[in-house]
């Protein structure tokens, strides 16, 4: 492997710790990685090269010393733009935050800081999170580094993008309806949403925040245990922050699956799901089997309403949320002769076509004579969702499905049609629904040599036994941290 | 073994939706066009249509979920954590004026 | 036909806790603009509220003091409007599970006792501030406006009652009450002209003797109890007129004008607001058992009403207790304390209740700002006990404490208001009254009995009022034995 920037975080680690890289070699690398790419993917918003610099100078004098300061030392990391970062431009992907410079650390950045990560920058989205593909961001959209005419997924796909194309090691996305797992599926990476309230969502720009989750992109299973065990703890500055007890994680990854009961959703196992993503999926069901595991099929027969829930929850919180964007104390401002009329202007010249429509669709959801129908109707169908997960796993350690219904696909071919797009997370929306742990893997590439995505789904707290079933799913789909042909070139093979 | 494929409708039933999409935008302040409220309108029949398909589960005796997680009580206590500087707080105003931010006139009362 | 007046209140009580409702910002009051805030008060990108855990135990005294239940479960809303005072455009508050619940404040107005019932008590946060610049300070004539944050996020507890009020004297009487409550919990400064406690009234008017309830119109910007008296007194009349005159009355939103004495429309929206409450996202619910209840009830202060029996069972008359208790916990207080230290209470009642009210009126200061203490209460009296002062040289003395001239006893000196009671220091000034007066001193040696008063404040006269009366009087009365 020529470029540094092709290692693991669990090799750079081990480099940098005997000496065998400097921190600024690996983020020169790295750097070097997008510039290279950059053009064609834009998985970055910023790119902060004199702060990085600083940040991997400053891990080098460290590591002189013999010392490093946390897991992440001196790795080059990318943080998904609707995470604020103290002095660096954050815009969520919007132009309605158009040059706004936030005052100070989401507690997630400071904990991959404090980790000792070197920060690259600021990875692009969807705007607000709010999409499948990335074609939402107000700043154009990122592109698959595995087909550059494809979409990376979204909302995260600048952090998924960036993470396969080595543009950086590992990557922090927000999963509110599968935004991290999906973009990770369709760009060949490995994306896990923890637990609601394992990480803070202090300084995560709010899209839904019942359902947001910060959680690690990474190109192994290992690596994203790495990043989970940094950023995940409890936060005073989020109230719905878990207050329980932070196991370690890597005991998990040597563990296997023997004995362990896996279920597959009936209800995420046939119709719109992609012929080449279910024949994967099945090989890898009979590879727990053979590894130990034991199968079954299990229905969730609440699964179908899941996404109308979804999409009527969603839209309710983050029409709310995003109130707060009005021209008066930072963002966006088109004048009007009332500050009423320049709100309504402001909202109108700096949101985008999607955030724009579910804002208005909570609002409905929300407004007087339909709250009973639409945002309580779906408040309880969130309950028949979580007793259905719970009745589940009475009988099986973990469930497991498809990521994605279907590879990646191409730019443009779904945003005419809303609805289209939003099917898109089927497979991905009731993990957020309980707020229960969800990981996708890379396991296979279809017939257009696209990777495939593996969602394995833990009860609440089950991250253990999420990441044993997920390593032995590393082990035996053969994946090996397979590249995108846009990189190969840099990779001297 | 497992995937099979489903038969059957789940994602194609539709109900009929009545939204005054005028009233919704300027709830939610944001000026639009004649134009681009009728097609938003229309997006929105569509999506909710769908989303209506909540109402078909029966859910006597279900209480809603508002938190995944069963917590309770998450308090801070009656400290004080120093400001920030007000040149930072007005540092990102698109207008201020002598340490306050400035807007426009007002329509409405409070 | 005759109406009758239906009037709710709702209160506003700004909590007097050190930092605000959801962040740690300070929560006093005057601070430069925009000193007092952070990215979550500002609503920054971002930024999550965490609740002030003080904030939710005081709204529970609130709650107890005013007999409600407490909900063992409830939990915040988001109210969702756009203003611009308000930085997320949602205010955290309340909707249908709030902390208290069911209560009740029993109320003496008109000559007798009214129970007045509370709907609910609940916490919510308070906005930021907007002063309309130009245009006379009006906001429709308004060139701009601008934005301090500092009030945004402090805690704010509303009280809302049933519709139990019937005249302008009742609600009145209904705000002191609430007022002297929460300042004996010693949760808010309670003051209306800072605002850290706001009235707003809804009044509807019906066919006296009627059961159903007419359009009801909220009327806003009561700075004073007597702005709120006369605000509801207007508001009654002009809704009077206007149904005598055959007129429809509006469900609408009425500030009431303090310099011009009237109430006018301020809102032509064409919606009624649609609030949309869903449950606050960023928030977990609120559990307070009964253990936690109790516990609080154990701790609440003696309440108004216990105090103003208590104060009634020392001897003093209503009036005076009355007075006592409308200044809030100030004068109670250095009544209390001249009154621990031993004091006589109707004294220091009367003193409290006439010099000291007068003086802090005619100077428009508060008791605090003076020098005045228990102790100088009780010293004084101590002085009067002793026949050192008069009751008149007392009151003087009084002021001349309050004035700041310093303690009694000095004040007494330095005004030379110290009584004379030593006979042989009085002899001289008596001898020279009778030689002025002899008619009088030959019907004072006569037996006349009745000339004697005449003689004694001859005798206070030339000694500018020192000399004591009854030393005095009892000199004369040896002398018209002969």
């Amino acid at each position: 492997m020529s470029s540094p920037a092709d290692l693991t975080l669990a090799e750079a680690a081990a480099a940098l710790r005997a000496g065998a890289l400097s921190a600024r070699e690996l983020l020169q690398a790295t750097l070097d990685r997008a510039l290279l790419t950059e053009a064609e993917l834009h998985a970055f918003l910023t790119i902060d090269h004199e702060r990085a610099r600083a940040a991997a100078d400053a891990a080098d004098e460290v590591l002189a010393r013999g010392e490093t300061t946390g897991p992440l030392h001196g790795i080059p990391v990318a943080v998904k733009d609707n995470m604020v970062t103290a002095g660096v431009e954050t815009t969520a992907g919007s132009q309605i935050l158009a040059g706004y410079i936030p005052p100070y650390d989401a507690t997630a950045v400071t904990a991959l800081k404090r980790a000792g990560a070197v920060i690259v920058g600021k990875t692009n989205l969807d705007e607000f999170a709010m999409g499948s593909s990335t074609e939402n961001s107000g700043y154009g959209p990122s592109a698959n580094p595995w087909d550059t005419g494809r979409v990376p997924g979204g909302s995260s796909g600048g952090s998924a993008a960036a993470v396969a194309a080595g543009s950086a090691m590992i990557a922090l996305g927000s999963d509110t309806g599968g935004s991290i797992r999906q973009p990770a599926a369709l760009c060949g990476v490995v994306g896990m949403k923890p637990t609601y309230g394992l990480v803070s969502r202090y300084g995560l720009i709010a899209f839904a925040s019942s359902l947001d989750q910060i959680g690690p992109i990474s190109r192994t299973v290992e690596d994203a245990v790495t990043t989970l065990e940094v950023i995940a703890g409890h936060d005073p500055l989020d109230a719905t922050s878990y207050r329980g007890e932070y196991p370690q994680y890597r005991s998990s990854l040597e563990r296997g699956v023997a004995g362990l009961r896996v279920g597959v959703v009936t209800e995420l196992a046939g119709e719109g799901i992609s012929p080449d993503v279910l024949s994967a999926c099945r090989s890898v069901v009979d590879s727990l089997a053979e590894a130990g595991a034991t199968i079954s099929e299990v229905s969730l027969p609440s699964m179908e309403y899941a996404l109308s829930a979804y999409y009527l929850i969603a839209p309710a919180e983050c029409s709310a949320n995003l109130a707060r964007f009005d021209g008066v104390r930072y963002g966006l401002r088109v004048e009007g002769a009332t500050v009423e009329e320049m709100t309504a202007r402001t909202r109108a010249a700096g949101f985008g076509p999607e955030v724009t429509r579910r804002i208005l669709l909570g609002t409905y959801a929300l407004s007087a004579g339909y709250y009973d129908a639409f945002y309580g109707q779906a408040q309880k169908v969130r309950t028949l969702v979580i007793q259905d997960f719970t009745k589940a796993y009475e009988g099986v350690d973990v469930l497991v499905s498809p990521t994605s219904p279907m590879t990646a696909f191409e730019l443009g071919s779904r945003t005419e049609d809303p609805l289209s797009m939003y099917l898109v997370d089927v497979c991905t929306i009731p993990s957020n629904l309980a707020g229960a742990p969800s990981i996708s893997v890379p396991v296979a590439l279809d017939v257009a040599s696209l990777p495939i995505g593996f969602q394995i789904m833990a009860p609440a707290l089950g991250e253990e036994v999420l990441f044993r079933v997920a390593a032995e799913v590393e082990r035996a789909s053969g994946w090996n941290d397979r590249r995108p042909p846009l990189v190969e070139a840099d990779h001297g093979v | 073994m497992a995937f099979r494929v489903r038969s059957g409708p789940i994602y194609n039933r539709r109900m009929a939706i009545d939204i005054d999409i005028a009233y919704v935008a300027r709830l939610a302040r944001i000026e639009l066009s004649e134009e681009e409220l009728e097609r938003i309108g229309r997006q929105l029949g569509g999506i909710l249509e769908h989303a209506a398909l909540v109402q078909e589960l029966p859910t006597d005796g279900i209480e809603p979920t508002s938190h995944p997680l069963p917590m309770v009580n998450s308090f801070r206590p009656d400290q004080v954590i120093p400001p920030i500087e007000r040149e930072t707080a007005l540092s990102q105003a698109p207008e201020s004026e002598e340490g306050y931010f400035r807007v426009p006139p007002t329509l409405e009362a409070e | 036909m005759e109406y009758e007046a239906v009037i709710g209140i709702e209160t506003h009580v700004e909590l007097a806790t050190d930092s605000k409702m959801f962040c740690g910002c300070p929560a006093h009051f005057g601070a430069d603009p925009n000193t007092n805030v952070c990215p979550v008060c500002l609503g920054l990108p971002g930024a999550l509220p965490v609740p002030n855990e003080k904030a939710i135990e005081w709204i529970v005294m609130i709650g107890l003091a005013l007999e409600c239940e407490i909900a063992h479960r409830s939990q915040f809303h988001r109210k969702n409007y756009f203003y611009a005072d308000q930085p997320k455009n949602y205010q955290i508050s309340q909707f249908d599970v709030p902390v208290c619940s069911a209560g009740m404040l029993e109320i003496e107005a008109d000559g007798r006792s009214t129970r007045v019932r509370i709907n609910r008590v609940h916490m919510e946060e308070d906005t930021g501030k907007m002063i309309h610049i130009g245009g006379g300070g009006r906001i429709k004539d308004a060139d701009h406006s601008l934005l301090d944050f500092n009030r945004s996020g402090i805690p704010l507890v509303e009280i809302v009652t049933e519709p139990d009020l019937a005249t302008p004297q009742q609600a009145r009487a209904y705000a002191q009450e609430v007022q002297a409550t929460v300042l004996a919990l010693g949760v808010s400064d309670a003051k209306l002209e800072e605002g850290s406690m706001r009235f707003d009234a809804n009044v509807s008017l019906r066919p006296k003797g009627t059961g159903r309830l007419g359009t009801k119109v909220e009327v806003k910007n009561m700075n004073s109890f007597r702005s709120l008296e006369r605000a509801l007194t207007y508001e009654i009349e002009r809704q009077t007129a206007a149904l005598e005159a055959g007129e429809q009355i509006y469900l609408e939103t009425r500030h009431w004008d303090e310099s011009a004495g009237v109430t006018g429309g301020m809102r032509s929206k064409e919606e009624s607001s649609d609030y949309r409450y869903f449950p606050e996202p960023d928030l977990v619910p609120i559990e307070i058992t009964d253990t936690r209840r109790d516990a609080i009830r154990q701790g609440l202060p003696e309440l108004p009403a216990a105090r103003r029996s208590r104060f009634a069972s020392l001897g003093l008359d209503p009036a005076s207790v009355a007075v006592l208790m409308s200044g809030g916990l100030e004068l109670a207080g250095i009544f209390e304390g001249a009154c621990e230290a031993g004091a006589d209470p109707k004294t220091i009642a009367n003193w409290v209740t006439g010099e000291v009210t007068a003086f802090l009126r005619r100077e428009s200061v508060q008791l605090g700002e003076t020098p005045l203490t228990a102790e100088h209460l009780f010293e004084l009296e101590r002085l009067c006990a002793a026949g050192d002062l008069s009751s008149t040289a007392a009151k003087q003395v009084l002021v001349g404490v309050l004035a700041g001239e310093g303690s009694p006893a000095i004040v007494a000196r330095a005004r030379d208001l110290i009584q004379i009671s030593d006979a042989g220091a009085l002899a001289t000034q008596i001898d020279q009254v009778l030689a002025d007066h002899p008619e009088e001193y030959q019907r004072l040696r006569d037996g006349d009995a009745k000339i004697i008063g005449y003689l004694v404040g001859q005798v206070m006269q030339i000694t500018a009022g020192r000399a004591d009366p009854k030393v005095v009087s009892s000199i004369l009365a040896e002398k018209a034995r002969g």
